[in-house]
């Protein structure tokens, strides 16, 4: 348990700086569908939400689950879809050719 | 969970492989070129997280999961179809749906765990319950204002500040309660009660133009409570998740403080906006004025153009009649690009996307930095839209409430057009230097109206100059 405990806090340490250093290169240009991404990522929650929705351990928490559920994976879906509509819209210029 | 099973290392294995997709997710998001790379990158870690959970054999029962599932996938995709002026209020939506899902899970693991509750799971159980539940209603909050379904105005009053920190302060105290005796059950629902009523309390303050501050803080906040979540539930996938997305939220808001030159204590507890309203009613000083034939005129002489938008642009949704504007200049060989300040719109990087929208292409559109140093070479800067992120006083006036605030140079142009309304004051309050100065011609009108104008006279006369 202490172990699991300090072992955590490395993952969320190394995560904390890999995030840092990932996200300081994202261009400003695409921070808009950088917080709908990053957001959609967050509902990762949803393994948690699963879970306590299929153990069953109590009522409570089947309902507060599925609900859960629900929240989670709207921010799925409807970020990944609208992370990918925003990116299609970026295009670079055509050649100068034409 | 301490012993694994076989089933039990293949999800964590599972988890490991999503982990490591989330953050390629981001890494390729740096550029726009590999940015949908990113996305599917995301969906593949996503979906392997998902089908492991469901494996997990400690599931009895699969109908709630399923039609959770379902709903919420009913749900999302009206939300993934939101126009794009919609997507800083659908984004505020979805802050508020992740930390809706990271309270209710909070509650159902107390409930469930509660009287025996080791001190550090109950810790950081009640920092995740008490960011989810402000998260929450602070999110709906700044989505209502967003939608202008409440007052985009700050609502203040006398003690304002001292009880929303007596009421953190109280959320914090039954936290500690809590800590040291998690049998307590009845401290528990007030204490996400006030963490509810937090939040709303939170927002009512901040007004429209501080909003990409607070949506990028609350997406900080949404982060950490489901880094919160994951030491609570052991899952170091939620762990490292939650980290990027706080991590994300918190260069947001750090670059958007900065952009205004203010702290965030000062954006959410200064009620900046209200203050000088009053003070508008100085005395008339002279400004030049141009029609949209002249306009045009001085716009086709021109070799380099630079248009500089704002919220304006968006309210008046003029970015298509803007991207005509861009084509009928460019292809009299005028070099256009547009110069968008961190703060402009209403999220970071709201006009990149609603300009990438009117087909604008990516590599025209500069950030502050960029287009300052061209600036002195540019014959004429166009602003639509924008006022306070353009008014010299930031650079020059020690008194004024914006002075350090890091400004577009667009007094440094030739000439300077700003399509307005009338001479009314921005977001801070305050007079606008650059409407006074030699180089400026105000251009009144409405920007959708004024710059299809300007497009028309164009075209219209392409023969001519």
């Amino acid at each position: 348990m202490k172990a699991d405990l300090i072992s955590s806090l490395y993952v969320f340490m190394l995560a904390a700086f890999i995030g840092f250093e990932v996200i300081r290169r994202v261009s400003p240009l695409l921070h808009t569908p950088l917080m709908s991404l990053t957001n959609a990522l967050d509902a990762i929650a949803v393994v948690g939400a699963i879970i306590l929705a299929g153990e069953q351990k109590s009522q409570l928490s089947t309902i507060l689950g599925t609900i859960a559920i629900v929240a989670a994976t709207s921010n799925i879906v409807g970020g990944f879809i609208i992370t990918d509509r925003m990116l299609k819209m970026f295009k670079a210029s055509k050649a100068p050719k034409q | 969970m301490t012993s694994l099973g076989g089933g039990e290392y293949v999800i964590e294995v599972l988890y490991i492989i999503s982990a490591a997709l989330f953050i390629l997710s981001l890494k390729w998001l740096s550029s726009p070129a590999t940015a949908r790379r990113g996305v599917f990158a995301g969906e593949i870690g996503m979906a392997l997280a998902i089908i492991g959970t469901l494996f997990y054999k400690g599931i009895v029962d699969y109908k709630w999961i399923a039609i959770g599932l379902v709903l919420g996938t009913i749900i999302g995709v009206p939300l993934g179809r939101v126009a794009m002026t919609a997507v800083p209020q659908r984004t505020a939506l979805s802050h508020a749906f992740g930390a809706l899902c990271v309270t209710l899970v909070g509650t159902a693991e107390y409930y469930q765990r509660t009287p025996s509750v080791p001190k550090f799971t109950m810790s950081v159980l009640s920092l995740e319950v008490i960011l989810g539940a402000l998260t929450f209603t602070g999110s709906l909050m700044a989505a209502g204002k967003l939608q202008e379904i409440l007052p985009q105005r700050p609502i203040t009053y006398k003690g304002q500040n001292f009880v929303n920190l007596a009421m953190l302060l109280v959320a914090i105290v039954i936290a500690v309660t809590l800590v040291r005796d998690p049998s307590r059950t009845a401290l528990y629902p007030p204490m996400v009660l006030i963490s509810l009523i937090f939040g709303v309390m939170l927002i009512i303050p901040i007004g429209g133009a501080d909003m990409p501050t607070v949506i990028s803080l609350l997406n900080s906040y949404a982060g950490l409570s489901a880094a919160a979540m994951g030491f609570v539930l052991e899952s170091k996938l939620l762990i490292v998740a939650g980290a990027l997305d706080g991590a994300s939220g918190f260069i947001l808001s750090v670059n958007m403080s900065k952009a205004m030159n203010r702290s965030f204590t000062n954006v959410l507890f200064g009620g900046f906006g209200q203050l000088q309203t009053t003070a508008a009613a100085q005395e008339a000083r002279p400004v030049r004025s141009a029609t949209a034939e002249e306009a045009a005129a001085i716009l086709s002489a021109a070799g380099k153009v630079v248009i500089v938008p704002g919220y304006g642009m968006a309210v008046a949704q003029a970015q298509h009649k803007v991207r005509e504007l861009y084509d009928a200049l460019t292809k009299r060989g005028v070099d256009v690009t547009f110069g968008i300040h961190p703060v402009a719109g209403r999220m970071p990087g709201h006009m990149n996307v609603l300009l990438a929208e009117a087909d604008i292409p990516y590599d025209k559109l500069l950030d502050m930095d960029q287009v300052n140093g061209d600036m002195p070479q540019t014959d004429v800067a166009l602003v639509i839209g924008a006022n306070d992120v353009t008014n010299p006083a930031a650079r020059n006036d020690h008194s004024s409430p914006i002075y350090g605030m890091p400004i577009i140079d667009v007094d440094k142009a030739h000439t300077v057009m700003v399509i307005k309304r009338s001479m009314a004051p921005g977001f801070a309050g305050i007079d606008n230097l650059l409407y006074y100065l030699d180089n400026n011609l105000m251009l009144f009108g409405d920007a959708k109206a004024f710059v299809g104008n300007i497009v028309k006279e164009l075209s219209g006369n392409s023969g001519g100059h």
